[in-house]
């Protein structure tokens, strides 16, 4: 029951962080709001019991990508820019469309029963450690990301080079 | 006899050194090789000849045909194949001779003639293009080659007609020749492509031999408007000869072919081009008299009505070239008759042999007509007879040259020209009283039209050479030629043609008929040179008296009989304005008017959704989000 | 008792608001930020599906992690790129980018 009332919280808390962080006239603000979006998500990881990607969310996301866009914001923002001038037409499709996905993917959403049993699992204590997570990082066996892992770390690498050589001054 | 290929090939080698060293080689020097090479090829050509006649000489009382070299040049099938190669017969060699002969005179000739002037080597090239393409023809194996030939004749033709390429008239009168020359080739090809269709081949020794057979039994009940296919098809190949050979009404272009240098005129349009067309008829003459005689009789009224028609239109002209290019149009509209009347074998064949004979003799007195009018042209800077009198005094050579020419032209014994024209005389004799007439009456004209051209000239009232200095003899290098071929003139009557030139290749003895063709022709000759000494030798004023009495007639004839405006009318009024402009239209209205529309929709459609690719990526963003919605609703709810 | 649906609901909300602030916005931030709250939503089912529907596996979980990694990835880059388009065109207005060259 608690877990539900926190649940309920975080979930407003996010959604009306999202249409914040999507409407806010100031960009500074919804880098801000999205902040917010992003710790309920966290919450959420909790409450699902997934620790380690709470922490991954947190620290990756709040700590590394809204400071990103933060220092972006300052480096980018000219006087006056920063106030969006809205374009009616276009909240009017953004609205229609997203009501439309919305209504949409919730129709297929409550028209599908999912086959899971029960709940115990969800409810109980089910965490995963860290020993099987590293083990699975590191394995190369079946259900085991060494190969993802290494992919990635490339793919760090080429963004890391990319990004310099894009923002390099010339 | 192989080494008759040299006789061809030196002149394209000649071309092509000439042409390709262009500006780069000395006028003189240009001018020397050619003429060598020419004369290699006569001489070349003479052996040839001598070889032919008295070393080959006769196999079962007959001239033997001989294919020294043949090459198959393309094959498309074992029946339908273009061979390349040479063929020696009787008219062959003959026309050999004449071609060597009267080439190589051309050449000295402009030696002198063309002199200091700008493309002298260019001259010399497209002379020898001429002399190889007009040897090529003449030496044909098959018809097809022989169109390929006849092609590069018109080419050369254009090329030396147009070869003042600065001067609009001759501009204009090159492409006069071309077009109407190839206008009446079109005719030559479709009849190629019927003969060959229906006797399966394009070769001439199948084609006389056993071809006339052939013709009629293959095309035996086809028939298109009255006429037999094969008569469509002879009657077409003796089209594309009628264009080259000037007969009425396709003559049209070559009295302006005269815009081109003298000696060209004496080469090409005098000599050897123009009489291609009776070198094509007589070449097919046994297919012609054995399939389709309709022909040959069309052949030999179109001949008939051409010599007179040129001869009454030659008497008024006043360009002394033009009265020659007209007197050429009649003379070989005589042989066009001549082959039109005869018949097959022995002393039928008469017409035929007498073609051939006036082809020759008609060639050297011709060329020297033209080369003495050269001459006279070159010493008065003229081609106007007003401008042009009493040059005897001036040009002694000149003058007994073109002197012995008219009487040759004329019908004077014993001069080639009286010979030769006694024998298609006596042909027409015996074939068609009406003819016969026709042309002793054009005989006449033609002693008067060629005296009052001599009169003219060289006696008349003396004119006042003023503006430059006085007419004077030409220099060797172009009487040289005028001599020979004088002497050609004088000489070549005398011999006996039908031991050489028959149309089966079996000799005949040949009579001169005194009394029925002869006398009466000599008579008419003599008749025509008095009324023109009358008239022109102390310049009197009967002509003009006459031809104000004649009024329009006179003015028709001198316009031509208003042939050129007819065929102007014809093209512009009737073919382009009629038929042309409506097609022009179509193209340019429904045709491209689709092409147009076509772009035109493409183009308002690419206006009207190039929106779509703004280069704004969240209207990209919008249109992939709406449209996976709508494929997932289409998934979900279908 | 949470349901799996009301993750999933939650998730639904963010990610067609993400769409939203994407077509709607103009500066080019502000859609990275909409971009940020569709990949989330992704995340979030990545995980949801995993605890609810296999619990004993941990795929969910990775792609998630891996998602996380490659989010940060793609933000940087496209940070690096909207800084460039700055100092070539003078704004971050998404509507003047649309030219692949100047």
């Amino acid at each position: 029951m608690v877990n539900f009332i926190i649940f309920c919280c975080l979930a407003v808390m996010i959604v009306v962080m999202s249409i914040l962080a999507v409407t806010a006239k100031k960009i500074l603000r919804a880098a801000t709001y999205l902040l917010f979006v992003l710790i309920g998500t966290a919450g959420l990881y909790l409450l699902l019991n997934y620790h380690f990607l709470a922490a991954v969310q947190v620290s990756v996301y709040a700590g590394g990508i809204v400071v990103l866009f933060i220092f972006a914001i300052f480096l980018t923002s000219n006087k006056g820019e920063m106030v969006e001038t809205h374009n009616i037409r276009r909240i009017i499709y953004g609205v229609l469309t997203s009501v439309a996905g919305i209504a949409l993917a919730g129709f297929v959403l409550l028209k599908h029963r999912f086959l899971y049993s029960g709940n115990a699992t969800v409810e109980g204590d089910t965490e995963i450690n860290m020993k099987m997570i590293g083990t699975a990082l590191m394995g190369t066996e079946k259900y085991q990301y060494l190969l993802p892992f290494e992919v990635l770390s490339v793919l760090l690498l080429a963004c890391i080079i990319g990004g310099i050589l894009i923002a390099r001054k010339k | 006899m192989e080494y008759s290929l040299l006789i061809i090939i030196t002149p394209l080698l000649l071309f092509l050194l000439l042409g390709l060293s262009g500006m780069k080689m000395k006028p003189g020097m240009a001018g020397i090789i050619g003429t060598a090479g020419m004369g290699f090829s006569t001489l070349i050509s003479y052996i040839v000849a001598y070889n032919y006649f008295f070393g080959i000489g006769q196999t079962d009382g007959a001239w033997a045909t001989i294919i020294p070299f043949n090459v198959e040049w393309l094959h498309f099938t074992d029946n339908l194949h273009i061979d390349l190669g040479i063929l020696l017969d009787p008219i062959s060699v003959m026309m050999l001779l004449v071609i060597t002969t009267v080439s190589l005179m051309v050449h000295i000739y402009s030696l002198g003639y063309m002199h200091g002037e700008k493309g002298f080597q260019r001259y010399y090239a497209f002379l020898s293009l001429f002399s190889f393409s007009m040897l090529g023809l003449v030496v044909a194996t098959n018809i097809f080659q022989m169109y390929i030939f006849w092609e590069l004749v018109g080419v050369s033709s254009y090329l030396l007609i147009g070869f003042y390429y600065t001067k609009p008239s001759a501009v204009s009168a090159s492409k006069k020749a071309f077009i109407v020359t190839r206008f009446a080739d079109l005719g030559f090809l479709v009849g190629i492509l019927l003969l060959s269709f229906y006797t399966g081949t394009f070769d001439f020794a199948q084609l006389t031999s056993d071809g006339a057979g052939l013709v009629v039994a293959s095309t035996a009940g086809i028939s298109f408007m009255g006429l037999s296919a094969a008569s469509w098809a002879m009657a077409l190949i003796f089209m594309g000869g009628a264009g080259k050979s000037a007969m009425f009404p396709l003559h049209i272009w070559l009295p302006d072919a005269m815009e081109g240098p003298t000696p060209v005129s004496a080469l090409i349009h005098a000599a050897t081009m123009v009489v291609a067309g009776v070198y094509l008829v007589a070449r097919l003459f046994p297919v012609y008299v054995f399939a389709t005689p309709d022909v040959l009789t069309l052949i030999a009224y179109i001949g008939t009505f051409t010599a007179l028609f040129a001869a009454v239109i030659a008497i008024t002209q006043t360009d002394i070239k033009r009265v020659l290019a007209f007197s050429t149009i009649s003379q070989i509209a005589y042989m066009m008759v001549s082959l039109g009347v005869s018949e097959y074998g022995g002393h039928d064949g008469l017409g035929y042999m007498a073609s051939m004979f006036h082809l020759f003799t008609h060639a050297f007195f011709k060329a020297l007509l033209f080369l003495g009018a050269g001459s006279v042209i070159h010493a008065v800077h003229s081609n106007e007879m007003d401008a042009m009198g009493s040059l005897r005094k001036y040009m002694p050579v000149t003058h007994i040259t073109f002197l012995i020419a008219c009487l040759a032209i004329a019908g004077i014994p014993p001069f080639s020209g009286f010979f030769s024209k006694d024998e298609i005389l006596a042909a027409c004799l015996h074939h068609d009283k009406l003819i016969f007439f026709t042309l002793l009456a054009v005989a006449g004209i033609t002693a008067f039209y060629m005296f009052r051209l001599y009169f003219n000239i060289f006696w008349g009232a003396e004119k006042s050479y003023d503006g430059h200095h006085q007419p004077h003899e030409s220099p060797l290098r172009m009487t040289v030629p005028l001599m020979i071929l004088a002497v050609f003139s004088i000489f070549t009557g005398f011999i006996p043609f039908p031991e050489f030139i028959t149309v089966d290749h079996i000799p005949f003895a040949a009579h001169i008929e005194w009394a029925t063709v002869a006398i009466p022709s000599i008579l008419v000759a003599a008749a025509g040179i008095l009324i023109a000494m009358v008239f022109y030798m102390k310049g009197s004023e009967l002509p003009s008296r006459i031809s104000r009495a004649l009024g329009g007639l006179y003015t028709a004839t001198l316009r031509k009989f208003y042939m050129d405006e007819i065929w102007m009318f014809m093209t512009k009024n009737v073919v382009f304005n009629r038929i042309c402009t409506p097609i022009a239209w179509f193209d340019r209205h429904v045709v491209d008017g689709a092409m147009n529309g076509l772009a035109w929709i493409t183009q308002k459609m690419s206006v009207s959704i190039k929106g779509l690719q703004s280069g704004q990526v969240q209207l990209y963003v919008w249109i992939y989000v709406v449209g996976s919605l709508v494929i997932a609703a289409l998934v979900l709810f279908l | 008792m949470i349901k799996m649906e009301y993750y999933l609901i939650i998730s639904i909300l963010m990610f067609f608001i993400g769409i939203y602030g994407f077509i709607s916005r103009r500066n080019m931030l502000a859609m990275l930020i909409s971009l940020e709250l569709v990949l989330n939503a992704v995340e979030i089912n990545f995980a949801v599906f995993n605890r609810y529907l296999f619990p004993e596996r941990m795929e969910g979980l990775f792609f998630t992690l891996f998602g996380i990694a490659i989010t940060a990835a793609e933000t940087a880059v496209a940070i690096a790129i909207i800084i460039n388009a700055y100092r070539s065109i003078g704004n971050v207005n998404v509507t003047k980018l649309n030219k692949l060259k100047d």
